[in-house]
């Protein structure tokens, strides 16, 4: 019996049929610098691990940053690290939850990011509510102008993400309608509550 | 206006910025711990403003463009160049370096995406921008083309490889560029916006596929490559890939896993037997939906890591100096700083071809 003729089989099925690429003469040609970095030694991530000459520090382990609060940290660290940013300190509900999820677990655990995740959400109503009692209260969402004036229409049109961008606004709303709904069904409970 | 807090740290005034891919991540709430209040921005460059008494290189006055990662130099990590995983300044979390105006989660430093911006470690970060170098072509190396140059590192192509970059963005366009610089023999560029397909065309010389055109673009790529599958896939997207409407609805909208895997799933099935991934896509700490068990069983090589900026800076400037990298062509779009909701928005929804917006401080 013969051997099957392979002319159709992939490449993939074979032992040794792959079609070859254009030359290097070729690809040199045709694109700017191609092969310059061929040699892995070129390339500045080559090999993984190595000492650069100068990182420019000069100091074995940096001066520690003054703590102006006791700084959250995840408990997989030794300590706070030396150096530290200071935007938004933890405050309200919102930062004591931050400060739980902190002290209590690692990162390995999803309670922590969870947590993280609620303070998050807590920490956005706080700041509504105090703009809400504010003289400017915040203007949500001011960027969607652009849809108006950058061809929100034109630019998606044809395009398979539209789908999902149609049900962003319910994403955003809905939580706003299920708190005022909430919010009705309580009034009335409590009014009820009062005229018995 | 920030002050200095340790005697290492410079301020920046920006002179420009510009909004990454993963602070889409940020803006739609998917990276944990980000606060009300913050100010975002990791690529950014800008003038010598104030520096504090350690510092000595450099001074006020100079112009300089910052790595997105803060490192101390000095750490375990450091000494062996991984600078994004120095362990000395991001005291939220282990898993992480210190990146700018990236949420609490990196640490909790305000961003550059500002008039003024704090630069901690400023005798180890940041580098007088050359007198040759074109202020935008400055700004993009500071992540996203550098990001893009790493990401074909990471995928360690040799000579004849075929190439997959998954996502046509800012760090797609350069892996791409980047993939031939390494010896590519194919190149091919996958995602579905028109312009930026085109771009990929123009710029990085790349095939492309639209994965709309195509019922299940793995088969497709399984087909333009004699069905071994490539080489190497670049995974450029992160956790917001579309393409799977299943993966959209259950990460970046109702948040039940920490984005969508879309793009890391394609990688894995598109990849060859014995393949190479290279993940540059950014991802938060929340589990994803991965099919890890086809990345075990196809014999795969994962890489990845956020980018160790400033390692990849003295080839990279002889590459742009040279036009093998071209990034500030991906830029589109130039917005006031005072526009910028409008700029997030029109970069998110990608409106009116946006591939790359720049921000511009009216202070500069």
């Amino acid at each position: 019996m013969s051997d099957p003729d392979i002319g159709d089989i992939p490449s993939a099925y074979v032992r040794d049929k792959r079609t070859p690429p254009p030359s290097s003469e070729e690809l040199r040609a045709r694109i700017p610098g191609w092969g310059v970095d061929l040699n892995p030694a070129d390339r500045p991530s080559y090999p993984k691990l190595q000492y650069p000459a100068d990182t420019g520090a000069h100091w074995d382990f940096p001066e520690r940053q003054p703590e102006k609060w006791p700084r959250e940290r995840s408990i997989e660290h030794a300590f706070v690290t030396p150096v530290f940013g200071t935007a938004q300190p933890p405050k309200g509900l919102s930062g004591v939850v931050r400060k739980y999820a902190y002290a209590r677990f690692s990162e390995g655990r999803l309670a922590h990011w969870m947590l993280l995740v609620a303070g998050d959400r807590i920490d956005a109503a706080e700041h509504r509510l105090r703009s809400f009692a504010s003289p400017r209260p915040d203007v949500p969402a001011t960027g969607v102008r652009s849809e108006f004036t950058r061809g929100g229409l034109r630019s998606r049109r044809g395009r398979s993400d539209a789908r999902h961008h149609l049900i962003d606004p319910v994403v955003v709303a809905g939580p706003w309608v299920a708190g005022a709904g909430a919010a009705v069904l309580g009034v009335r409970k409590v009014a009820r509550a009062l005229r018995r | 206006m920030p002050v200095i807090e340790h005697p290492n740290d410079a301020v920046v005034r920006v002179t420009l910025a510009a909004i990454c891919g993963s602070d889409l991540h940020l803006y739609h709430g998917l990276m944990p711990d980000t606060r009300v209040g913050h100010t975002f921005g990791h690529e950014f460059i800008g003038v010598v403003e104030q520096v504090g008494s350690s510092v000595q290189n450099l001074q006020v006055g100079d112009r300089v463009m910052v790595p997105f990662n803060i490192f101390c130099g000095s750490c375990w990590f450091c000494a062996r160049g991984l600078y994004s995983n120095c362990s000395n300044v991001n005291p939220n979390a282990t898993a992480v370096g210190g990146i700018y105006g990236y949420s609490h989660t990196t640490g909790g430093y305000d961003g550059g995406q500002a008039e003024y911006v704090r630069v901690p470690f400023a005798d180890v970060g940041p580098v007088k921008i050359p007198d040759w170098m074109h202020d935008e072509d400055a700004v993009l190396l500071t992540d996203a083309a550098a990001t893009g140059y790493f990401g074909a590192q990471l995928g360690e192509i040799v000579e004849g490889d075929t190439v997959v970059v998954l996502g046509a963005g800012p760090v797609g366009l350069v892996a791409a560029q980047s993939a031939w610089l390494m010896g590519a023999g194919r190149v091919i560029v996958v995602d579905h916006l028109q312009e930026r397909l085109e771009k990929a065309r123009t710029m990085a010389y790349a095939e492309t596929l639209d994965y709309d055109q195509y019922d299940d673009v793995v088969v497709e790529l399984k087909k333009q490559t004699d069905h071994l599958g490539a080489d190497v896939v670049i995974e450029a997207v992160g956790a917001e890939a579309d393409g799977n409407l299943a993966q959209q609805l259950t990460g970046p909208k109702l948040k039940l896993q920490g984005g969508s895997a879309t793009a890391l799933n394609w990688a894995i099935d598109g990849a060859r037997k014995g393949g190479t991934i290279s993940v540059v896509g950014a991802y938060g700490p929340i589990p994803n939906a991965v099919k890890f068990g086809d990345a075990l069983n196809k014999g795969l090589t994962l890489r990845m890591n956020q980018t160790p900026v400033k390692r990849q800076w003295p080839r990279m400037f002889e590459h742009v100096r040279n036009g093998f990298l071209t990034p500030r062509q991906m830029v589109t779009h130039r917005f006031a700083l005072e526009e910028i909701p409008e700029a997030y928005h029109v970069f998110s929804s990608k409106l009116d071809g946006c591939i790359k917006p720049l921000i511009v401080p009216s202070a500069a």
